[in-house]
């Protein structure tokens, strides 16, 4: 029983954090349509400037909770500041033109994102720096760090203050109004090109937020970190209905879970015929699974074509 | 077109050197600028290729710097090739650490006529690239991949100057027995040639030395998340883990394990045994177990390691030495052929007897280097320190190697010292004082 506990938090502290990148996915697929491929990159970037800054004030003798606020407050505006660039220069050029324009441009943002993190920060996996005491509490024989108790209850929180802006403020009515109709919410007064910038700034807010949750629970970063984060948390968003934000958290966090079990009990279950390596293979049947049944994800809805 | 562009040539002032150049012997280039004063050296290519993006793009470049390390010193002393000047050109290709990648950048470097390849650096890239080198009649010396299947494909121009996984292997895992005796071992790899080899031959020794071994739990090469398999290992009570990959991965899978609260002994094979660990495991690394094949870095010659310092500012990290010793060894061969051309000078790189930053380097039939001693490492206040060295089977105490290799050959620690230096000049010479 510990040892599934200890799978359930092990998921959980993972999915949470798939959930914060999903919803920098399916907040800009809502809106405009794109996968935005290089969404992962900015986790890695926000994961990098936060090493950066920790790294440089590890030596001092500030609080280790503040310096890694610092590193987080550092983050954020890098991250926002990438992604807003990124909007401006690669993806609104080609927003009136065929699908696919933008999707491969999406690739290649990532591609360059990657190099130009490998310049700057090397190609070696960098080492944070272990600061935050290492604390953790036992819970019915299984075991929680106070980083995965911050990492789920930050992920929680940022849920919760997006939802909240997303439904209950002005901003939020206009992007919700820009993702349903553009033409027509242009008509009604709302500035669409700042909305689909603010919108690439939130989400990169919350990758920053997430790629400095990595790098502080698994004390590393690499300039290669953010694709596959990226195509795991793209997969969340697609599992819980991609445009959907409940959907994208659901979706993370089921993800994770999943992840965790299948590591964990495929190869009890078929007597070590299929090994831990299936973990991934297992969480994209799944994910394949929920996709036949309900094609549109958990709580996506099915929409037509916009005309 | 062949004719016209000769005859055009002729126009111009240097043509004639060009020309006399071209007749001798096929050159492999033609010379781009030809100045009219000394002839032009020859210029033969030297291929290095290893990951130099990616997760472990630091030990790629480390290699990298070993083999131009090589080449420059060659270069800087003079090197006369059938009674002509040679300069040699380093050709260095990154393979990503892909197996895909890897084959493509080798057909790079046949199509760009190198005369030698050393790398590439993982095993599961080295493999399927050897035989377009192999194809191509280039001599290719990894330094660093420890994968057996490499040298058992039958190819003759395929040499390694680092031991086999099946000697790595065992070596750990017998350590391991006798010294850790653990009732219950799980063994994880990274689902690579390299992981997955290794792990296997540390599987097969510890169950024939009668050790429980746990079914085998897989990660990825770029897998940060480990605490699921942990978990499940956690809850079969080990008393020992031993994992098969690189550091990249293997530092977050000790920090997760000593997380979980996991009291086993670590072990890990020669990809994750840097001073790098510590860094990404931080104190979950002290009384980390690993090996390396071959001599520690520290025990590799000081003139090399002193030399690689001024050179590049940092420290050999890991295999340096050894593509080093590579990029040499086909140095002297073609010294000994007296030819770049590679078919000449593959039968004397198949008999060498040569002193190298590593110690003394000679290969069997199937290419593989003789004798090849194994080391295990310890992880104390944040160094890999060396505990003790395995050479055929038998555990040596690292202090006792080191003393037994003063005493038993005062002489012979003096030129193994100046080893590159003097074996480049006479190298016969040089081996014969080591072989007392």
């Amino acid at each position: 029983m510990d040892i599934f506990l200890q799978q359930i938090i092990n998921g959980l502290t993972l999915g949470s954090v798939y959930a914060i990148v999903a919803l920098g996915y399916t907040m800009v697929y809502g809106i405009i349509q794109l996968i935005n491929f290089a969404h992962g990159e900015l986790v890695m970037i926000g994961a990098m400037v936060a090493f950066s800054v920790i790294n440089a004030l590890a030596g001092t003798h500030l609080p280790p909770v503040l310096i890694v606020l610092i590193g987080v407050l550092a983050a954020v505006p890098a991250c926002m500041l990438v992604g807003y660039a990124m909007e401006r220069i690669a993806y609104r050029p080609l927003r009136n033109a065929p699908r696919l324009a933008p999707l491969i441009t999406a690739i290649g943002i990532s591609i360059i994102l990657q190099h130009v993190a490998l310049l700057v920060w090397s190609r070696n996996p960098l080492a944070f720096p272990q600061i935050i005491p290492f604390v953790t509490f036992s819970v019915g024989g299984a075991i929680i760090s106070g980083v995965q108790i911050a990492i789920i209850l930050i992920s929680v929180l940022m849920m919760g203050a997006l939802t909240f802006m997303v439904y209950r403020t002005k901003l939020g009515i206009a992007m919700r109004a820009t993702s349903q109709n553009p033409q027509v919410a242009g008509l009604m007064g709302i500035d669409i090109d700042r909305i689909i910038s603010f919108t690439f700034i939130v989400g990169a807010a919350l990758a920053a937020v997430a790629g400095v949750m990595v790098g502080t629970y698994y004390g590393i970063a690499h300039y290669g970190m953010g694709s596959l984060l990226g195509m795991k948390a793209f997969s969340a968003a697609v599992l819980g209905g991609i445009g959907n934000l409940a959907g994208a958290m659901l979706g993370g966090i089921l993800l994770g879970i999943v992840e965790a079990l299948g590591a964990g009990y495929i190869g009890d279950l078929t007597n070590n015929v299929f090994g831990s390596n299936y973990q991934d293979v297992f969480a994209f049947l799944v994910l394949i699974g929920v996709l036949v049944f309900r094609p549109s994800g958990l709580l996506g809805e099915r929409v037509g074509d916009r005309a | 077109m062949q004719r016209m562009r000769f005859s055009l040539a002729i126009f111009a002032a240097a043509a004639a050197l060009t020309l006399a150049g071209c007749g001798e012997e096929k050159k492999p280039e033609p010379v781009v600028s030809a100045p009219p004063a000394p002839p032009p050296p020859m210029v033969v290519k030297l291929g290095h290729v290893g990951p130099l993006t990616g997760s472990i793009a630091h030990l790629g470049k480390d290699n990298e710097n070993g083999v131009r390390l090589a080449v420059d010193e060659a270069n800087a002393k003079g090197l006369t090739l059938g009674g002509k000047k040679v300069k040699l050109e380093l050709v260095a290709e990154d393979d990503q650490a892909d197996p895909k990648v890897g084959t493509t950048v080798a057909q790079k470097l046949v199509d760009a006529k190198v005369v030698g390849v050393i790398g590439h650096l993982n095993s599961g890239v080295s493999i399927p690239a050897s035989a377009i080198y192999n194809q191509a009649g280039i001599p290719m010396i990894s330094g660093s991949s420890t994968n057996p299947q490499l040298t058992e494909q039958g190819f003759k121009n395929v040499f390694r100057v680092v031991g086999r996984d099946d000697q790595q292997g065992p070596a750990i895992a017998s350590y391991l027995a006798s010294q850790v005796k653990p009732k219950t071992v799980a063994v994880i790899d990274d689902a690579t040639a390299y992981g997955e080899g290794l792990a296997n031959e540390v599987e097969k020794t510890l169950k024939a030395a009668g050790v429980k071994v746990l079914p085998r739990e897989k990660g990825t090469d770029k897998t940060a998340d480990f605490k699921a398999i942990l978990t499940k290992i956690k809850g079969k009570k080990p008393d020992a883990v031993f994992y098969g990959g690189m550091d990249a991965t293997g530092g977050p899978l000790l920090k997760q394990g000593r997380e979980l609260g996991l009291k086993a002994v670590f072990a890990f094979g020669d990809g994750a045994c840097t001073e790098k660990m510590e860094e990404l495991a931080g104190t979950a690394a002290e009384g980390l177990l690993c090996s390396q094949a071959g001599l520690p870095v520290q025990a590799a010659n000081k003139k090399f390691l002193d030399a690689y310092k001024a050179k590049f500012k940092i420290d050999p990290i890991l295999y340096a030495p050894f593509t080093y010793d590579a990029a040499n060894l086909i140095i002297e061969s073609m010294k000994k052929a007296d030819s770049p051309d590679p078919a000449k000078y593959l039968p004397e790189l198949a008999k060498i007897s040569y002193e190298g930053a590593s110690g003394k380097i000679e290969f069997d039939d199937k290419g593989d280097r003789k004798d090849a001693e194994m080391t295990i490492f310890t992880m104390k206040g944040g160094k890999i320190e060396p505990i003790a060295i395995i050479k055929s089977g038998k555990t040596i105490k690292f202090e006792d190697f080191i003393k037994a290799a003063e005493t038993a050959a005062p002489a012979a620690a003096a030129p193994a010292a100046a080893a590159p230096e003097a074996a480049k000049a006479e190298p016969a010479k040089a081996a014969e004082p080591a072989k007392k």
